[in-house]
């Protein structure tokens, strides 16, 4: 009984933190003002540059990097078709995830089932040996590690720098920002690849740490979840931390459940991204529910100066 | 006092077709507060947002203090010593007041030391009589707080040339005379002053100069001194204005409108109108005067039956349920609301259907039940047309491409013509020239002559003057109380619209 609870808060965090990181980063696309509904895409395009790179040089850290590299290079894609060209975000949002998945099922076909170098534990001395706190918590892999500092760093970043407050002024009113002479457009570019940045580092996750070898499609629409998931979190990444580490815990519960045979369809579980895709999309075209869950007031919407809305 | 500190020289702008601005020239002397009037849509926005760094003009040069600059973003205008109140506030409503005086200032490093500013702010309110409350965040506040907050902007980074952007606006007459000395302080203080408004009255008051501004054209600049209401009113609409309608004394017949104790939600879920009960009779005219945002909005639609109410309200002597539009209009209840593109008018649609849109459903147009010919409507439709005058090329064209004046007269003369017994009209001539004013004003007259009730809710204290025959004052969703329409009854208005009760 133990180690199931054990291997359930464990296993909670292991699946919780590519949630983590791709909730992190859409948290500050978000605040700025851009909705990428693009995460499956760049994950799974993370996931697939990460596992082909270590593959190939059998350098992790350089995986990892090319990981994050192409998530922002997916969401430059996605800033530039809606912030410059101002087009609809959820149209191009999609656009991204239908290209993650063709490209990565493309080129991914060649891996099928391969394995390739992968994060191991690296247990912290002392904490790692607390009972339960250290097996679940310290003795994790790096990765790991990052996504909880990323949580304290972004939250600082976001309420007490100087750059946060432009972030959230951006995002709730562009037009305010714009008469301060903050630079709307520098700011949400900038925020929405470093979005990518995180998508990216979540797919690495994935196909690096979480199950080391490629499968097509391995996302498995964690993408979605993670869009919805910064709903839930009302933008703000202490609460994003603790969704992703529940949202985690669910999806392992399934193994945990059948081990002690609770009768929970594998199916119902497999329904999630779904349903969360059809509440993200009534979510996306309504102003009233953003107002209601208090999203940041410009979020959908393109800025231009001369352009009244 | 007679160095140049800014000149404007040939700005044109325009959008899409239209005209904004016509090779305006412009100048600004230190420490002088130069007005720039004209009616609404004369361009007087887009001369100050092309100064400002948020348009971008199609021609002409910015000199400040005789050297040539571009300005191409709001941080240029800054860096130069050019601040801006618009005349949409530009605050973060979820930010704080010392947030948002902190925004986008140069001094902050990386980590902003809030409690500097904040200091910074109480002295400055302290100095100037400015009352705001630094830790409130901008969304709780009225507008006129909020506007303090855009002054203590201004003054925080000591602007060398401030604009305001038709600041009187949203203030009760005892707010606006505040701010007047607000202004004068501030030129006191070696700053220059661009006065922006459409209302005489305080141009003449506050300004050392004025500049007439008509269809994006420069009609004249003026010493203020040299200058009078009557010369000012024909520069701006550019022929003899009656400023005064011809109001004639009312004849109330049986109350039309009877309102008791409604409750009407706000958008924000706050209670936007908290027990209101008025009644108006055939034949009269009530204004409901108040500033903006307290209630006049939501007390419209809720009467109209576009929003949810608790309370009764009765039409006629009968009762009509909350939401219940169709209702309402077999009751033969006409309204005009704020915003007529949103509410009164499909854009998409040509003239003669948006003329005939609330008749579709009545037996003289729907020809038969299950069918409908809209092509039958086009012949009466140019009556209607040549009766109310609406420029239009004919009755096919969208609406959306007419001018905002003409776009009312459509929904006037649609509702008028569904011969009305009571008549809701939500600021009726916001964004009209006065053509199209007088217009409205004497479209409303004649329907008050024929005995039908009209509840009139403005913010413009003269158009209710101009028209109404009683007058009561909305103060956060209540009737605080009634006065006269008249103006030597200004300051009793004035103090009920800040919320002190008779
Ligand atoms: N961003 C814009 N896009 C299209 N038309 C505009 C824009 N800004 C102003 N206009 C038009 O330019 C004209 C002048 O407007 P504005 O400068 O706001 O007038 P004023 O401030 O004198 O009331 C109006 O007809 C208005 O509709
Ligand atoms: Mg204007």
């Amino acid at each position: 009984m133990n180690d199931i609870v054990i291997s359930t808060f464990s296993g909670a965090i292991r699946a919780g933190t590519p949630l983590l990181f791709a909730t992190l980063g859409e948290i500050l696309a978000e605040r700025s003002g851009v909705l990428n509904l693009g995460l499956e895409g760049m994950m799974l395009m993370g996931a697939f540059t990460g596992f082909s790179i270590s593959y190939i040089t059998g350098n992790l850290w350089l995986a990892v990097l090319a990981a994050v590299l192409i998530g922002g290079l997916m969401a430059s894609l996605h800033a530039f078709m809606s912030i410059t060209l101002r087009i609809n975000q959820v149209v191009s949002g999609l656009a991204l995830v239908f290209l993650g998945q063709g490209l990565s099922g493309f080129w991914g076909n060649a891996y099928v089932g391969m394995q390739a170098n992968s994060f191991q534990n690296l247990k912290i001395p002392l904490l790692g040996d607390i009972p339960y706190i250290g097996p679940v918590i310290f003795d994790r892999d790096v990765l790991v590690y990052i996504g909880y500092i990323s949580v304290p760093v972004i939250w600082w970043f976001l309420y007490k720098t100087t750059a946060g407050m432009n972030l959230r002024a951006v995002g709730e009113a562009p037009d305010a920002a714009d008469a301060r002479g903050i630079n709307v457009i520098l700011t949400r570019y900038v925020y929405t690849i470093i979005g990518g940045f995180f998508s990216g580092l979540a797919g690495a996750y994935i196909s690096l740490a979480y199950t080391p070898m490629w499968v097509q499609n391995m996302t498995a629409g964690r993408g979605w979840i993670a869009v919805a998931l910064v709903i839930f979190a009302i933008w703000d990444p202490v609460i994003a931390l603790i969704g992703a580490y529940a949202f985690g815990g669910i999806s392992v519960l399934q193994f945990s459940f059948q081990i002690l045979q609770v009768p929970i369809p594998v199916n119902i579980m497999n329904m999630f991204p779904y349903i969360f895709t059809v509440f993200v999309m009534l979510f996306a075209s309504s102003n009233r529910i953003k107002k209601l869950f208090g999203a940041p007031t410009a979020l959908g919407i393109p800025y231009s100066r001369e352009e009244k809305t | 006092m007679s160095e140049k500190i800014l000149e404007l020289k040939n700005i044109s702008k325009s959008f899409s077709n239209l005209i904004a601005n016509d090779s305006v020239d412009f100048d600004l002397k230190k420490g002088e507060i130069h007005a720039l009037l004209g009616e609404n849509g004369a361009g007087k926005t887009t001369l100050m947002n092309i100064l400002y760094g948020i348009y971008k003009p199609d021609a002409g040069e910015i000199f400040l203090d005789g050297k040539k600059i571009v300005i191409s973003s709001p941080r240029d205008a800054i860096e130069n010593g050019i601040g801006m109140i618009q005349q949409h506030f530009s605050l973060v409503p979820s930010f704080s007041v010392v947030q948002n005086v902190a925004l986008g200032l140069k001094e902050m490093g990386i980590i902003p030391d809030l409690s500097k500013i904040r200091k910074k702010i109480i002295e400055l309110s302290d100095r100037y009589k400015i009352s705001v409350e630094p830790d409130a965040k901008i969304w709780q506040l009225s507008a006129g707080e909020q506007q303090r907050v855009e002054i203590i902007k201004l003054l925080y980074v000591k602007s060398k040339i401030m604009i305001l952007d038709e600041p009187t606006a949203i203030l009760t007459p005892q707010e606006a005379k505040g701010l007047f000395e607000t202004i004068k302080e501030m030129t006191a203080n070696e700053a220059s002053v661009i006065f922006i408004s459409h209302k005489l009255k305080e141009v003449l008051e506050i300004s050392d100069r004025v500049t007439v501004l008509r269809h994006g054209r420069v009609i004249g600049t003026v010493e203020t001194k040299e200058t009078n209401e009557n010369d000012l009113a024909r520069m701006m609409v550019g022929r003899d204005v009656v400023l005064k309608t011809d109001k004639k004394p009312s004849h109330p017949s049986k109350p039309i409108l009877e309102i008791e104790n409604i409750h009407v939600m706000g958008d924000k879920g706050i209670e936007a109108v908290r027990g209101v009960s008025l009644e108006v009779r055939g034949g009269e005219i009530l204004g409901i005067a108040g500033v903006e945002g307290n209630g006049q909005r939501e007390l419209g639609e809720a009467i109209y039956g576009l929003r949810n109410y608790t309370g009764n309200i009765f039409i006629n002597g009968s009762k009509v349920r909350p939401g219940n539009v169709l209702e309402r209009i077999k009751n033969h209840v006409a309204y005009i609301p704020q915003d007529r593109k949103a509410d009164a008018l499909c854009g998409g649609l040509p003239v003669y259907k948006n003329l005939f849109m609330k008749a579709f459903s009545s037996p003289i147009f729907s020809f038969n039940p299950y069918f409908f010919y809209p092509e039958k409507l086009k012949e009466p439709s140019e009556k209607v047309v040549k009766e109310f005058s609406i420029a239009t090329s004919s009755v096919d064209q969208e609406v959306k491409f007419l001018s905002g004046g003409n776009m009312q007269k459509v929904v006037l003369a649609r509702e008028i013509k569904s011969h009305p017994k009571l008549i809701i009209a939500v600021h009726p001539t916001r964004g009209l020239d006065v053509g199209a004013e007088e217009f409205v004003y004497n479209v409303l007259l004649a329907q008050k002559e024929k005995g039908t009730a009209i509840l009139l809710i403005a913010g413009d204290l003269y158009e209710i003057f101009n028209l109404s025959d009683r007058v009561g004052v909305l103060y956060e969703g209540q009737i605080i109380g009634y006065s006269e329409p008249d103006e030597s009854h200004i300051e009793e208005i004035g103090l009920m619209m800040a919320g002190v009760k008779k």
